[in-house]
Protein backbone atom coordinates (compact mmCIF):
# COMPACT_ATOMS: atom_id res chain seq x y z
CA UNK A 1 0.00 0.00 0.00
CA UNK A 2 1.09 3.75 -0.96
CA UNK A 3 -1.06 4.94 1.61
CA UNK A 4 -2.55 3.81 4.90
CA UNK A 5 -4.10 5.47 7.30
CA UNK A 6 -6.12 3.72 10.50
CA UNK A 7 -8.06 5.17 13.34
CA UNK A 8 -6.64 8.83 12.55
CA UNK A 9 -8.20 11.37 15.06
CA UNK A 10 -7.87 15.10 15.51
CA UNK A 11 -8.57 17.30 17.88
CA UNK A 12 -8.88 21.31 17.98
CA UNK A 13 -9.63 21.83 21.86
CA UNK A 14 -12.82 19.77 22.57
CA UNK A 15 -13.93 20.07 18.48
CA UNK A 16 -13.15 16.67 16.86
CA UNK A 17 -12.34 17.41 13.65
CA UNK A 18 -11.25 13.81 12.70
CA UNK A 19 -13.26 10.78 14.38
CA UNK A 20 -10.73 7.68 13.81
CA UNK A 21 -11.18 7.72 10.02
CA UNK A 22 -9.11 4.19 8.66
CA UNK A 23 -8.82 4.16 4.89
CA UNK A 24 -6.00 3.26 2.28
CA UNK A 25 -4.95 4.41 -1.45
CA UNK A 26 -2.87 1.48 -3.90
CA UNK A 27 -0.56 2.28 -6.58
CA UNK A 28 -1.94 3.78 -9.18
CA UNK A 29 -5.36 4.24 -7.75
CA UNK A 30 -6.56 7.48 -8.19
CA UNK A 31 -9.30 8.11 -4.67
CA UNK A 32 -11.59 10.89 -4.70
CA UNK A 33 -11.89 12.39 -1.21
CA UNK A 34 -15.06 14.07 -0.84
CA UNK A 35 -16.62 16.23 1.75
CA UNK A 36 -18.44 19.66 2.76
CA UNK A 37 -16.25 22.49 3.71
CA UNK A 38 -14.56 21.86 7.25
CA UNK A 39 -15.62 17.72 6.84
CA UNK A 40 -11.91 17.36 7.72
CA UNK A 41 -10.36 16.98 3.92
CA UNK A 42 -7.98 19.67 4.28
CA UNK A 43 -6.73 18.06 7.94
CA UNK A 44 -6.48 14.98 7.37
CA UNK A 45 -4.41 15.48 3.82
CA UNK A 46 -2.04 18.04 5.69
CA UNK A 47 -1.94 14.68 8.77
CA UNK A 48 -0.29 12.94 5.58
CA UNK A 49 1.79 15.32 4.83
CA UNK A 50 3.30 15.95 8.19
CA UNK A 51 2.33 19.86 8.44
CA UNK A 52 -0.33 18.83 11.22
CA UNK A 53 0.64 15.51 14.00
CA UNK A 54 -2.45 13.55 14.48
CA UNK A 55 -3.94 12.95 18.31
CA UNK A 56 -4.66 9.43 17.33
CA UNK A 57 -3.99 6.85 14.86
CA UNK A 58 -1.54 5.93 12.49
CA UNK A 59 -0.34 7.17 9.53
CA UNK A 60 2.03 5.42 6.54
CA UNK A 61 3.39 6.84 3.51
CA UNK A 62 4.90 3.57 1.78
CA UNK A 63 5.68 2.08 5.48
CA UNK A 64 7.08 5.58 6.99
CA UNK A 65 6.30 7.88 9.14
CA UNK A 66 4.20 11.33 7.15
CA UNK A 67 6.28 14.30 6.91
CA UNK A 68 9.39 12.29 7.50
CA UNK A 69 12.37 13.06 5.34
CA UNK A 70 12.40 10.20 3.63
CA UNK A 71 8.22 10.01 2.84
CA UNK A 72 8.32 13.82 1.65
CA UNK A 73 10.73 12.10 -1.10
CA UNK A 74 8.36 10.43 -2.25
CA UNK A 75 5.22 12.81 -1.58
CA UNK A 76 4.01 15.75 -4.09
CA UNK A 77 1.20 18.21 -3.37
CA UNK A 78 -0.67 20.48 -4.44
CA UNK A 79 -3.36 23.25 -2.90
CA UNK A 80 -6.46 24.70 -3.90
CA UNK A 81 -4.99 28.06 -4.99
CA UNK A 82 -1.40 27.40 -5.78
CA UNK A 83 0.08 30.32 -4.75
CA UNK A 84 4.15 31.39 -5.12
CA UNK A 85 6.06 34.34 -4.71
CA UNK A 86 4.90 36.96 -7.63
CA UNK A 87 8.84 38.15 -8.03
CA UNK A 88 10.17 35.01 -9.40
CA UNK A 89 9.36 33.70 -13.07
CA UNK A 90 7.86 30.32 -13.70
CA UNK A 91 10.86 28.72 -14.71
CA UNK A 92 12.74 30.19 -11.83
CA UNK A 93 10.14 28.93 -9.43
CA UNK A 94 10.21 25.45 -10.82
CA UNK A 95 13.93 25.75 -10.87
CA UNK A 96 13.93 26.29 -6.93
CA UNK A 97 11.76 22.99 -6.49
CA UNK A 98 13.39 21.08 -8.62
CA UNK A 99 17.01 21.67 -6.77
CA UNK A 100 15.09 21.20 -3.20
CA UNK A 101 13.81 17.62 -4.64
CA UNK A 102 17.83 17.09 -5.84
CA UNK A 103 16.60 17.12 -9.43
CA UNK A 104 18.69 18.42 -12.29
CA UNK A 105 16.63 21.86 -12.72
CA UNK A 106 16.96 21.98 -16.22
CA UNK A 107 14.33 19.80 -16.70
CA UNK A 108 11.60 22.96 -15.37
CA UNK A 109 11.53 23.81 -19.21
CA UNK A 110 9.87 20.27 -20.20
CA UNK A 111 7.97 20.37 -17.13
CA UNK A 112 6.37 23.72 -17.84
CA UNK A 113 5.62 22.54 -20.90
CA UNK A 114 3.71 19.48 -19.95
CA UNK A 115 1.38 21.86 -18.37
CA UNK A 116 1.03 24.22 -21.06
CA UNK A 117 3.46 26.97 -19.95
CA UNK A 118 6.11 26.93 -22.06
CA UNK A 119 5.65 30.37 -23.89
CA UNK A 120 5.24 31.99 -20.03
CA UNK A 121 7.84 30.77 -18.52
CA UNK A 122 10.14 33.65 -18.52
CA UNK A 123 7.15 36.10 -17.01
CA UNK A 124 7.32 36.68 -13.26
CA UNK A 125 4.30 34.34 -11.98
CA UNK A 126 2.88 37.99 -10.34
CA UNK A 127 1.41 38.44 -13.55
CA UNK A 128 -0.32 35.28 -14.06
CA UNK A 129 -3.77 34.24 -14.32
CA UNK A 130 -5.02 31.72 -11.33
CA UNK A 131 -5.39 28.49 -13.88
CA UNK A 132 -1.79 29.37 -14.86
CA UNK A 133 -0.87 29.38 -11.09
CA UNK A 134 -2.53 26.53 -10.63
CA UNK A 135 -0.48 25.14 -13.41
CA UNK A 136 2.59 25.86 -11.88
CA UNK A 137 1.33 23.63 -8.85
CA UNK A 138 0.56 20.60 -11.26
CA UNK A 139 4.03 21.10 -12.68
CA UNK A 140 5.99 21.16 -9.13
CA UNK A 141 3.52 18.09 -8.41
CA UNK A 142 5.28 16.17 -11.37
CA UNK A 143 8.79 16.47 -10.32
CA UNK A 144 10.79 13.48 -9.43
CA UNK A 145 7.56 11.05 -10.34
CA UNK A 146 6.38 10.77 -7.23
CA UNK A 147 4.70 7.54 -5.33
CA UNK A 148 1.69 9.50 -3.93
CA UNK A 149 0.06 12.38 -4.80
CA UNK A 150 -2.11 15.18 -2.74
CA UNK A 151 -4.09 16.88 -4.64
CA UNK A 152 -6.81 19.11 -2.05
CA UNK A 153 -9.10 20.66 -4.78
CA UNK A 154 -6.23 21.09 -7.38
CA UNK A 155 -9.02 21.76 -10.18
CA UNK A 156 -10.46 24.87 -8.60
CA UNK A 157 -9.70 28.14 -10.79
CA UNK A 158 -9.17 25.91 -13.95
CA UNK A 159 -11.44 26.37 -16.73
CA UNK A 160 -13.08 23.07 -18.42
CA UNK A 161 -10.50 22.70 -21.03
CA UNK A 162 -7.39 23.20 -18.34
CA UNK A 163 -9.38 20.41 -16.29
CA UNK A 164 -9.06 18.04 -18.94
CA UNK A 165 -5.98 18.86 -19.74
CA UNK A 166 -5.29 18.09 -15.68
CA UNK A 167 -6.40 14.46 -15.57
CA UNK A 168 -5.15 13.42 -18.56
CA UNK A 169 -1.77 14.27 -16.93
CA UNK A 170 -3.80 12.37 -14.18
CA UNK A 171 -4.46 9.19 -15.61
CA UNK A 172 -0.69 9.45 -16.94
CA UNK A 173 0.66 9.77 -13.14
CA UNK A 174 -1.84 6.65 -12.15
CA UNK A 175 -0.75 4.45 -15.25
CA UNK A 176 2.64 4.76 -13.85
CA UNK A 177 1.91 3.25 -10.66
CA UNK A 178 1.43 6.41 -8.63
CA UNK A 179 -1.26 6.87 -5.54
CA UNK A 180 -3.42 9.39 -6.36
CA UNK A 181 -5.75 11.31 -3.04
CA UNK A 182 -7.74 14.36 -4.49
CA UNK A 183 -10.34 16.02 -2.70
CA UNK A 184 -12.86 18.14 -4.78
CA UNK A 185 -16.49 20.03 -4.85
CA UNK A 186 -16.92 19.27 -8.43
CA UNK A 187 -18.19 15.72 -8.02
CA UNK A 188 -19.42 15.45 -11.49
CA UNK A 189 -15.57 15.82 -12.67
CA UNK A 190 -14.23 13.31 -9.99
CA UNK A 191 -17.46 10.62 -11.03
CA UNK A 192 -15.70 9.80 -13.94
CA UNK A 193 -11.68 10.23 -12.96
CA UNK A 194 -11.10 8.42 -10.14
CA UNK A 195 -11.34 4.25 -8.98
CA UNK A 196 -12.75 4.92 -5.05
CA UNK A 197 -14.69 7.74 -3.31
CA UNK A 198 -14.26 8.22 0.56
CA UNK A 199 -17.01 10.60 1.91
CA UNK A 200 -15.84 12.56 5.18
CA UNK A 201 -18.69 14.08 7.28
CA UNK A 202 -17.97 16.10 10.00
CA UNK A 203 -14.62 14.55 10.34
CA UNK A 204 -16.23 10.61 10.20
CA UNK A 205 -15.65 8.50 7.53
CA UNK A 206 -19.20 7.56 5.98
CA UNK A 207 -18.54 5.71 2.69
CA UNK A 208 -15.20 4.24 1.26
CA UNK A 209 -16.33 2.31 -1.81
CA UNK A 210 -16.28 2.43 -5.70
CA UNK A 211 -18.88 4.51 -7.17
CA UNK A 212 -21.07 1.54 -8.66
CA UNK A 213 -20.99 -0.08 -4.93
CA UNK A 214 -22.26 3.43 -3.02
CA UNK A 215 -24.55 3.30 -5.91
CA UNK A 216 -26.31 0.31 -4.86
CA UNK A 217 -25.73 0.57 -1.21
CA UNK A 218 -27.21 3.84 -1.34
CA UNK A 219 -30.28 2.22 -3.50
CA UNK A 220 -31.55 5.46 -4.72
CA UNK A 221 -34.56 5.69 -7.00
CA UNK A 222 -33.49 5.92 -10.44
CA UNK A 223 -35.87 8.56 -12.65
CA UNK A 224 -37.10 7.78 -15.62
CA UNK A 225 -38.37 10.67 -18.36
CA UNK A 226 -40.38 9.81 -20.70
CA UNK A 227 -41.53 12.73 -23.98
CA UNK A 228 -44.50 11.74 -24.69
CA UNK A 229 -45.97 13.00 -28.22
CA UNK A 230 -47.34 16.00 -28.69
CA UNK A 231 -50.54 16.58 -26.87
CA UNK A 232 -50.20 13.37 -25.28
CA UNK A 233 -48.48 13.69 -21.80
CA UNK A 234 -51.45 13.43 -20.07
CA UNK A 235 -52.38 10.36 -21.40
CA UNK A 236 -48.76 8.82 -21.09
CA UNK A 237 -48.68 10.04 -17.47
CA UNK A 238 -52.15 8.52 -16.49
CA UNK A 239 -51.23 5.19 -18.65
CA UNK A 240 -48.31 4.91 -16.15
CA UNK A 241 -49.39 6.26 -12.89
CA UNK A 242 -46.47 9.23 -13.05
CA UNK A 243 -46.41 13.15 -12.61
CA UNK A 244 -46.49 15.24 -15.71
CA UNK A 245 -43.49 17.34 -15.47
CA UNK A 246 -44.68 19.77 -18.31
CA UNK A 247 -45.95 19.79 -21.80
CA UNK A 248 -44.15 16.76 -23.32
CA UNK A 249 -42.47 15.39 -20.32
CA UNK A 250 -43.50 12.82 -18.03
CA UNK A 251 -41.17 11.77 -14.42
CA UNK A 252 -41.06 8.17 -13.05
CA UNK A 253 -39.46 7.15 -10.03
CA UNK A 254 -38.59 3.22 -9.49
CA UNK A 255 -36.01 1.56 -7.71
CA UNK A 256 -33.49 -0.32 -9.49
CA UNK A 257 -35.29 -3.75 -9.44
CA UNK A 258 -38.57 -2.28 -11.15
CA UNK A 259 -36.46 -0.43 -13.86
CA UNK A 260 -36.42 -2.70 -16.58
CA UNK A 261 -40.43 -3.76 -15.76
CA UNK A 262 -40.94 -0.01 -15.73
CA UNK A 263 -39.31 0.25 -19.42
CA UNK A 264 -41.41 -2.49 -20.76
CA UNK A 265 -44.53 -0.37 -19.69
CA UNK A 266 -43.06 2.47 -21.35
CA UNK A 267 -42.81 0.49 -24.79
CA UNK A 268 -45.96 -0.95 -24.38
CA UNK A 269 -47.00 2.31 -25.09
CA UNK A 270 -45.77 2.24 -28.56
CA UNK A 271 -46.41 5.79 -30.49
CA UNK A 272 -47.61 7.76 -27.81
CA UNK A 273 -43.72 7.57 -26.42
CA UNK A 274 -40.96 9.74 -28.36
CA UNK A 275 -38.22 8.49 -26.01
CA UNK A 276 -37.25 7.90 -23.24
CA UNK A 277 -34.49 8.94 -20.36
CA UNK A 278 -32.92 6.45 -17.62
CA UNK A 279 -31.26 8.76 -15.39
CA UNK A 280 -29.18 7.18 -12.32
CA UNK A 281 -28.73 8.58 -8.96
CA UNK A 282 -26.42 11.29 -9.41
CA UNK A 283 -22.79 11.52 -7.45
CA UNK A 284 -24.25 14.46 -6.08
CA UNK A 285 -27.41 12.36 -5.06
CA UNK A 286 -24.83 9.43 -3.55
CA UNK A 287 -23.18 12.14 -1.96
CA UNK A 288 -26.01 13.66 -0.04
CA UNK A 289 -27.16 10.30 1.01
CA UNK A 290 -23.92 9.45 2.64
CA UNK A 291 -23.12 12.63 3.88
CA UNK A 292 -26.87 12.84 5.53
CA UNK A 293 -26.33 9.76 7.08
CA UNK A 294 -23.03 10.62 8.89
CA UNK A 295 -24.75 13.62 10.33
CA UNK A 296 -27.77 11.51 11.61
CA UNK B 1 23.83 22.07 1.28
CA UNK B 2 22.57 22.45 -2.30
CA UNK B 3 19.22 22.93 -1.10
CA UNK B 4 20.24 25.73 1.29
CA UNK B 5 22.13 27.25 -1.65
CA UNK B 6 18.92 27.04 -4.00
CA UNK B 7 16.87 28.46 -0.99
CA UNK B 8 19.93 31.49 -1.15
CA UNK B 9 19.87 32.02 -4.44
CA UNK B 10 16.02 32.15 -4.86
CA UNK B 11 15.88 34.80 -2.39
CA UNK B 12 18.48 36.56 -3.47
CA UNK B 13 16.43 37.06 -7.30
CA UNK B 14 13.52 38.11 -4.85
CA UNK B 15 14.91 40.57 -2.83
CA UNK B 16 16.75 41.60 -6.24
CA UNK B 17 13.55 42.17 -7.60
CA UNK B 18 11.67 43.48 -4.81
CA UNK B 19 15.19 46.40 -4.93
CA UNK B 20 15.81 45.37 -1.33
CA UNK B 21 19.18 45.43 -2.54
CA UNK B 22 19.01 49.18 -4.46
CA UNK B 23 17.24 50.50 -1.47
CA UNK B 24 20.12 49.18 1.27
CA UNK B 25 22.95 50.13 -0.52
CA UNK B 26 21.02 53.74 -1.42
CA UNK B 27 20.82 53.66 2.39
CA UNK B 28 24.38 53.07 3.39
CA UNK B 29 25.82 55.08 0.58
CA UNK B 30 24.24 58.08 1.19
CA UNK B 31 24.43 58.11 5.14
CA UNK B 32 28.12 56.75 4.59
CA UNK B 33 28.19 60.29 2.26
CA UNK B 34 26.61 62.42 4.54
CA UNK B 35 28.61 61.57 7.21
CA UNK B 36 32.30 61.95 5.05
CA UNK B 37 31.26 65.76 4.36
CA UNK B 38 30.24 66.12 8.04
CA UNK B 39 32.98 64.41 9.26
CA UNK B 40 35.71 66.24 7.27
CA UNK B 41 35.67 69.39 9.58
CA UNK B 42 37.21 67.84 12.75
CA UNK B 43 40.57 66.70 11.60
CA UNK B 44 43.90 68.30 12.62
CA UNK B 45 41.78 68.75 15.76
CA UNK B 46 41.88 65.52 17.16
CA UNK B 47 44.99 64.63 15.36
CA UNK B 48 44.55 61.31 13.84
CA UNK B 49 44.09 60.55 10.39
CA UNK B 50 41.09 61.19 8.19
CA UNK B 51 40.15 57.65 7.46
CA UNK B 52 40.17 56.88 11.49
CA UNK B 53 37.61 59.70 11.87
CA UNK B 54 35.54 58.89 9.34
CA UNK B 55 35.67 54.83 10.68
CA UNK B 56 34.20 56.52 13.81
CA UNK B 57 31.55 58.30 12.72
CA UNK B 58 30.95 54.98 10.56
CA UNK B 59 30.14 53.20 13.65
CA UNK B 60 27.93 55.60 15.27
CA UNK B 61 26.29 55.08 11.98
CA UNK B 62 26.53 51.33 11.64
CA UNK B 63 24.39 51.11 15.09
CA UNK B 64 21.28 52.58 13.96
CA UNK B 65 21.50 51.50 10.12
CA UNK B 66 22.67 48.25 10.05
CA UNK B 67 20.37 46.43 12.31
CA UNK B 68 16.93 48.44 10.80
CA UNK B 69 18.14 47.20 6.99
CA UNK B 70 18.45 43.16 8.94
CA UNK B 71 15.23 43.68 10.47
CA UNK B 72 13.39 44.96 7.24
CA UNK B 73 14.86 42.35 5.39
CA UNK B 74 14.16 39.61 7.67
CA UNK B 75 10.89 40.64 9.35
CA UNK B 76 8.62 39.36 6.10
CA UNK B 77 10.93 36.48 5.85
CA UNK B 78 8.60 33.56 7.67
CA UNK B 79 5.42 35.72 8.10
CA UNK B 80 4.91 36.47 4.43
CA UNK B 81 5.53 32.81 3.49
CA UNK B 82 2.92 32.29 5.93
CA UNK B 83 0.38 34.88 4.56
CA UNK B 84 0.95 34.13 0.88
CA UNK B 85 0.37 30.50 1.66
CA UNK B 86 3.87 29.31 -0.02
CA UNK B 87 5.27 27.88 3.25
CA UNK B 88 3.03 25.07 3.29
CA UNK B 89 4.14 23.63 -0.28
CA UNK B 90 7.92 24.11 0.45
CA UNK B 91 7.37 22.55 3.86
CA UNK B 92 5.77 19.01 1.77
CA UNK B 93 9.28 19.25 -0.11
CA UNK B 94 12.54 17.31 1.66
CA UNK B 95 14.39 19.92 2.92
CA UNK B 96 14.59 20.80 6.64
CA UNK B 97 13.55 24.14 8.11
CA UNK B 98 16.86 24.74 9.24
CA UNK B 99 18.20 24.60 5.57
CA UNK B 100 15.51 27.23 4.58
CA UNK B 101 16.34 29.83 7.65
CA UNK B 102 20.25 28.98 6.73
CA UNK B 103 19.44 29.96 2.91
CA UNK B 104 17.40 33.22 3.28
CA UNK B 105 19.96 34.27 6.01
CA UNK B 106 22.91 33.74 3.65
CA UNK B 107 20.99 35.47 0.93
CA UNK B 108 20.36 38.57 3.25
CA UNK B 109 23.43 38.53 4.66
CA UNK B 110 24.81 38.88 0.95
CA UNK B 111 22.94 41.45 0.63
CA UNK B 112 23.61 43.28 3.59
CA UNK B 113 27.61 43.34 2.96
CA UNK B 114 26.89 44.59 -0.23
CA UNK B 115 25.29 47.55 0.81
CA UNK B 116 28.09 47.54 3.98
CA UNK B 117 30.61 47.65 1.49
CA UNK B 118 29.34 50.31 -0.65
CA UNK B 119 29.09 52.35 2.01
CA UNK B 120 32.01 52.08 3.63
CA UNK B 121 33.81 51.85 0.64
CA UNK B 122 32.35 54.97 -0.85
CA UNK B 123 33.15 57.06 2.63
CA UNK B 124 36.75 55.55 2.56
CA UNK B 125 37.80 56.53 -1.06
CA UNK B 126 36.75 60.01 -0.21
CA UNK B 127 38.92 60.04 2.83
CA UNK B 128 42.01 58.71 1.31
CA UNK B 129 41.38 60.98 -1.90
CA UNK B 130 41.71 64.34 0.58
CA UNK B 131 44.53 63.05 3.30
CA UNK B 132 47.31 60.79 2.26
CA UNK B 133 47.97 59.75 5.90
CA UNK B 134 44.05 57.98 5.75
CA UNK B 135 45.91 54.77 5.05
CA UNK B 136 46.83 54.13 8.37
CA UNK B 137 43.03 53.62 9.39
CA UNK B 138 42.64 50.59 7.03
CA UNK B 139 42.60 47.82 10.05
CA UNK B 140 40.26 50.11 11.72
CA UNK B 141 37.65 50.30 8.90
CA UNK B 142 38.44 46.70 7.71
CA UNK B 143 37.35 45.87 11.62
CA UNK B 144 34.25 47.75 11.11
CA UNK B 145 33.51 45.73 8.08
CA UNK B 146 32.94 42.53 9.25
CA UNK B 147 32.20 43.41 13.14
CA UNK B 148 28.79 45.05 11.16
CA UNK B 149 28.48 41.81 9.53
CA UNK B 150 27.91 40.19 13.17
CA UNK B 151 25.62 42.84 14.00
CA UNK B 152 23.63 42.43 10.89
CA UNK B 153 23.70 38.49 11.20
CA UNK B 154 22.40 39.25 14.81
CA UNK B 155 19.55 40.98 13.92
CA UNK B 156 18.54 38.79 10.85
CA UNK B 157 18.48 36.29 13.36
CA UNK B 158 16.07 38.18 15.78
CA UNK B 159 13.78 39.27 12.88
CA UNK B 160 13.56 36.00 11.56
CA UNK B 161 12.94 34.86 14.99
CA UNK B 162 10.06 37.56 15.32
CA UNK B 163 8.62 36.72 11.77
CA UNK B 164 8.00 33.30 12.75
CA UNK B 165 6.67 34.32 16.30
CA UNK B 166 4.20 37.15 14.91
CA UNK B 167 2.88 34.71 11.73
CA UNK B 168 1.68 37.87 10.40
CA UNK B 169 3.76 40.10 7.93
CA UNK B 170 1.89 43.15 9.65
CA UNK B 171 1.87 42.36 13.04
CA UNK B 172 5.80 41.74 12.39
CA UNK B 173 6.98 44.39 10.74
CA UNK B 174 5.30 46.76 13.84
CA UNK B 175 7.25 44.60 16.64
CA UNK B 176 10.70 44.55 14.12
CA UNK B 177 10.04 48.11 14.62
CA UNK B 178 9.45 48.17 18.66
CA UNK B 179 12.42 45.88 19.38
CA UNK B 180 14.78 48.62 17.35
CA UNK B 181 13.81 51.19 18.86
CA UNK B 182 14.04 49.72 22.12
CA UNK B 183 17.31 47.84 21.77
CA UNK B 184 18.73 50.18 19.54
CA UNK B 185 17.64 54.02 20.97
CA UNK B 186 15.80 53.72 24.09
CA UNK B 187 18.79 50.84 25.86
CA UNK B 188 20.92 53.25 26.35
CA UNK B 189 18.74 56.34 27.57
CA UNK B 190 17.42 53.83 29.87
CA UNK B 191 20.99 52.77 31.59
CA UNK B 192 21.76 56.19 31.14
CA UNK B 193 18.89 57.30 33.38
CA UNK B 194 19.97 54.52 35.79
CA UNK B 195 23.40 55.78 36.16
CA UNK B 196 22.72 59.11 36.69
CA UNK B 197 19.79 57.59 39.86
CA UNK B 198 22.40 55.65 41.13
CA UNK B 199 25.11 58.08 40.95
CA UNK B 200 28.42 55.77 41.16
CA UNK B 201 26.44 52.66 43.68
CA UNK B 202 27.20 49.06 42.66
CA UNK B 203 24.80 49.49 39.31
CA UNK B 204 27.62 51.31 37.91
CA UNK B 205 30.68 48.96 38.84
CA UNK B 206 28.99 45.74 38.60
CA UNK B 207 25.81 45.27 36.48
CA UNK B 208 26.34 48.66 34.00
CA UNK B 209 29.41 46.59 32.05
CA UNK B 210 27.55 43.76 31.38
CA UNK B 211 24.13 45.09 30.57
CA UNK B 212 26.03 47.07 28.21
CA UNK B 213 28.14 44.45 26.45
CA UNK B 214 24.81 42.27 26.68
CA UNK B 215 23.09 44.58 23.88
CA UNK B 216 24.53 43.49 20.42
CA UNK B 217 24.35 47.07 19.89
CA UNK B 218 26.26 48.68 22.58
CA UNK B 219 28.71 45.93 21.84
CA UNK B 220 29.41 46.16 18.19
CA UNK B 221 30.05 50.34 19.63
CA UNK B 222 32.56 49.47 22.52
CA UNK B 223 34.10 47.02 20.16
CA UNK B 224 35.12 49.52 17.12
CA UNK B 225 35.56 52.42 19.60
CA UNK B 226 37.79 50.83 22.10
CA UNK B 227 40.47 49.57 19.36
CA UNK B 228 40.34 52.39 16.85
CA UNK B 229 42.53 55.83 18.38
CA UNK B 230 38.88 57.96 17.82
CA UNK B 231 37.18 56.96 21.29
CA UNK B 232 37.67 60.83 22.11
CA UNK B 233 35.42 61.25 19.22
CA UNK B 234 32.64 59.17 20.53
CA UNK B 235 29.73 60.48 23.13
CA UNK B 236 27.99 59.31 25.67
CA UNK B 237 27.46 55.74 26.94
CA UNK B 238 30.34 54.72 25.45
CA UNK B 239 32.69 57.33 26.72
CA UNK B 240 31.52 56.11 30.37
CA UNK B 241 32.62 52.38 29.07
CA UNK B 242 36.05 53.09 28.42
CA UNK B 243 37.08 50.40 31.20
CA UNK B 244 35.16 47.14 29.52
CA UNK B 245 37.59 45.29 27.41
CA UNK B 246 37.50 45.21 23.60
CA UNK B 247 37.53 41.18 24.13
CA UNK B 248 34.64 41.11 25.81
CA UNK B 249 32.44 42.90 23.78
CA UNK B 250 33.72 40.88 20.54
CA UNK B 251 32.84 37.19 22.59
CA UNK B 252 29.01 39.23 23.28
CA UNK B 253 29.71 40.25 19.22
CA UNK B 254 30.21 36.66 18.14
CA UNK B 255 27.76 34.75 20.51
CA UNK B 256 24.89 37.05 19.51
CA UNK B 257 24.43 35.73 15.76
CA UNK B 258 24.37 32.13 17.28
CA UNK B 259 21.53 32.98 19.95
CA UNK B 260 19.66 34.49 17.57
CA UNK B 261 19.52 32.36 14.50
CA UNK B 262 19.20 29.33 16.94
CA UNK B 263 16.64 30.50 18.45
CA UNK B 264 14.92 31.75 15.53
CA UNK B 265 15.05 27.75 14.24
CA UNK B 266 13.27 26.59 17.30
CA UNK B 267 10.67 29.12 17.01
CA UNK B 268 9.68 28.42 13.38
CA UNK B 269 10.09 24.30 13.97
CA UNK B 270 7.11 24.93 16.22
CA UNK B 271 5.44 27.13 13.23
CA UNK B 272 2.23 25.01 11.85
CA UNK B 273 1.55 26.39 8.73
Amino acid sequence: MCLTLSQVTKRYDDHTVLDAVGFDVAAGERVALLGHNGAGKSTLMKIILGLVTADGGTVSVHGLAPGSYRARMQTAYLAENASFHPSLTGQEQLRYYLRLRGEDPRKAASLLERVGLGAAANRRIGTYSKGMRQRVGMAQALIGEPKLLILDEPTSGLDPVSRREFYVILDELAAQGTAILLSSHALTEVEARTDRIVILSSGVMVANDTLANLRQKASLPIRLQVSAQRGKADEVAQKLSGERSNGVMVDLVCNSQEKLARLGDISALGPLVDDVDVIPPSLEDIYSHFSKRGNA
Amino acid sequence: MNKVLATAHSEFIIALRNRWVAISVAMMVLFSLVLSAAGSAPTGAVGVDKLSVTVASLTSLAVYLVPLVALLMSFDAIAGEIERGTLSLVLTYPVARGELVLGKFIAHLAILSIAVLAGYGIAAVAAIATDPNALVGIPALFRLFWSSLLLGATFLGIGYGISAFARRPGAAAGLVIGLWLVLIVLYDLGLLAAIVADDGGTFTTHYFPWLLIGNPADAFRIYNLAVSDATAAAAGLTGAANSIPAVHALISMLIWPVIATVLAWQIFRRVTP
